[in-house]
């Protein structure tokens, strides 16, 4: 195993992690303003990477492709938590499991009838495909080293929004006691409508990024989607700081077990049973991560409430 | 409005008159629905035990659902091949006989509740649906990458077990012995409702502080109620392999997670009923949506969204005009 090859995955691992964070970032923002389990984050990661393709196929510009997926996905999330989500913020976690499962096979099977079953093609544009050699001679695809950029910008991006800005403010406000801000005049029902969108949005974002190196169909935003949920069970629900953290960790766990664990079992074992054993037990190694955490510390690394 | 009672009698009734009428008029695809839907019932009324008395919002029942489909799948598929399964230093027989089949499931799902529900109890509200739903995962990938049992292709059995005394090959006599299963869950159910570990559970449920602060443990109440909870869906899913002669790693699904908290709300939260009348909703919608459009779960969702935002007690709640014991 040469270190050239141990590079490149941790680089694969951090840019799987990175789009996890994307994904993260918005769930852990809408559980911990509004409370919300939202099921449905996965669709709106769905309805970006399809808006991406259907505006990369009409227009060939990946620009306008990220542009109509970041403003699909956050209307999307805008109607929905107007006419439906809404009225679930005093509810049961139940009804909310519920209701948001309900929305994804609205939305799943809705994708379904306008684009059909077949998977759609997002091509990464010719300025960011190819490789690139980074220091030290690893050659690396440009497009994937794109995304660690664009992630870490977001991250940066949100980190700045939360701390120095008015609506940042009102975000954190909004955590921490909702009744209050209210009462200090800010429109809390537009505050909630506007952080469901932006979490929209980053999912949206995540999705079409994404889609250009995976295929884009009905049914793609569900495993993320369960995968978003262990980052921020693991980073505690409410905290960005955590799910990015979370995120990075089970990026890294989840690709590199995948690499590491079948060579590893081949030290004592015959090869095929290792490569079986190794593969069974890495695709299971962010839930053993995840159940670890909860176990040592049952409200995450960085979760408040208890 | 109808008495609880009565909606109860008529939807017991109702599933030993269709398959009856199905039988009458020689339509067998009927029973093999109404079968469908009494399993599905079944591993709801597994869940209800922990959903609806105990309160726990449990994301990974189909855990338990697929180890018991996969408990029969191992099985009969040593049987069928005439090779010993080989469990460390233990080898044992295949088997095609059901009780026997049905006893390890409930054995193996009860086993693998009882150590999640060790694990999940120690966290709340969305931490613990979120760990269930992990649980769930771990075992749906563990199912898809372990090939020795046909991993993602899953693994078929070529002829239904048998039971001692009846022929299972005939749709009506299978019928029969999942709806006695189906009862005996609900007698289960009625009988743990109203008995004392029954009445703390729900306590425990309603406020924990202070049934820990009478002497007793709340997560000793819920870890039992998880134990049995799971062991029931076991049962169902060891029934359901057998209707269908085929496991795969979907009984693992969070889908179906999500399905069987679907029949349980359709049907009306914390009712001794609510699984057993989502679950008939739940197949008919299937089977006369799906006759008329291929996206009948947009429909579903919608029905779903309505009960969720407008009907708190499901769909017995509207017919009884009383919210259920709890939302």
């Amino acid at each position: 195993m040469s270190t050239i090859l141990i590079i490149e995955q941790i680089l694969n691992g951090l840019q799987f992690g990175i789009m996890l964070f994307l994904m993260a970032a918005g769930l852990t923002l809408i559980f911990g303003v509004m409370g919300l389990i939202n099921l449905a984050h996965g669709s709106l990661y769905m309805i970006g990477a399809f808006a991406a393709a259907a505006v990369a196929g009409a227009t060939g510009s990946f620009a306008l492709a990220l542009i109509a997926a970041l403003a699909a996905a956050a209307l999307a999330g805008a109607i929905v938590e107007i006419v439906v989500i809404r009225r679930l913020y005093a509810a049961a976690h139940l009804d909310q499991v519920l209701a948001t499962f309900a929305l994804i096979l609205v939305f799943s099977e809705g994708t379904r009838w306008v684009f059909g079953s077949f998977p759609l093609f997002l091509d990464v544009p010719s300025y960011l495909s190819g490789p690139i050699t980074l220091p030290g001679g690893i050659q690396y695809p440009l497009y994937r080293l794109a995304l660690i950029l664009i992630g870490l910008l977001v991250a940066f991006a949100l980190w700045w929004l939360t701390v120095r800005t008015r609506l940042g403010v009102q975000i954190r406000a909004g955590e921490n006691d909702r009744e209050m801000i209210a009462a200090l005049g800010v429109d809390i029902s537009k505050l909630y409508t506007i952080v469901f969108a932006l979490g929209a949005a980053l999912a949206g974002l995540a999705g079409a990024l994404v889609g250009a190196i995976q295929s884009v169909q009905v049914g793609m935003g569900e495993p993320v989607l369960i995968l978003a949920f262990v980052v921020i069970v693991i980073g505690g629900i409410g905290s960005i700081k955590g799910a990015f953290i979370g995120a990075i960790l089970v990026g890294l766990t989840d690709t590199l077990g995948g690499i590491f664990l079948p060579q590893f079992f081949k030290l004592f074992m015959e090869a095929g049973a290792a490569t079986q054993t190794g593969s069974a037990l890495a695709s299971m190694a962010v839930y053993v991560l995840m159940s670890l955490v909860l176990i040592w510390r049952p409200t995450g690394l960085f979760g408040a409430r208890s | 409005m109808m008495q609880e009672r009565t909606i109860n009698a008529l939807v017991l009734a109702g599933f030993v008159l269709l398959p009856i009428w199905a039988l009458a008029t020689d339509e067998p695809f009927t029973i093999t629905l109404a079968t469908r839907a009494v399993l599905l019932a079944l591993a709801a009324v597994g869940l209800n035990i922990a959903l609806g008395i105990g309160g726990l919002v449990s994301l990974g029942h189909a855990v338990f659902f697929g180890l018991g489909g996969y408990a029969m799948g191992i099985l009969a598929f040593h049987a069928q091949s005439f090779t010993p399964l080989e469990l460390g230093p233990l080898t044992i027989a295949g088997t095609k006989s059901m009780p026997i089949i049905w006893l390890c499931a409930i054995v193996v799902s009860a086993l693998a509740a009882f150590v999640i529900g060790l694990l999940s109890l120690r966290t709340t509200g969305v931490y613990f649906i979120m760990i269930t739903l992990a649980f769930g995962q771990m075992f749906f990938f563990f199912s898809i990458s372990w090939s020795a049992y046909g991993g993602e292709d899953g693994l078929s059995i070529w002829v239904r077990n048998s039971f001692p005394g009846l022929n299972t090959l005939i749709p009506i006599q299978f019928f029969g012995l999942c709806f006695a299963a189906l009862c005996l869950a609900l007698f289960i159910h009625w009988r743990l409702r109203a008995s004392p570990f029954g009445l703390t559970l729900n306590a425990a449920r309603q406020n924990p502080a202070r049934v820990e602060a009478v002497g007793l443990s709340p997560i000793r109440l819920k870890l039992l109620a998880f134990v049995i909870s799971g062991a029931i869906t076991g049962l169902a899913g060891a029934l359901f392999a057998d209707l269908n002669r085929f496991v795969s790693p979907t009984m693992f699904s969070w889908q179906l997670s999500g399905e069987l908290i679907v029949l349980i709300v359709i049907g009306g939260v914390g009712r001794l009923m609510g699984p057993v009348v989502g679950a008939a909703v739940f197949v008919a919608l299937e089977h006369l949506l799906g006759g008329l459009t291929d996206f009948w779960h947009i429909w579903l969702g919608v029905i779903l969204l309505v009960i969720v935002l407008f009907s708190r007690g499901g769909i017995i709640g509207a017919l009884t005009g009383k919210a259920g014991p709890h939302v």
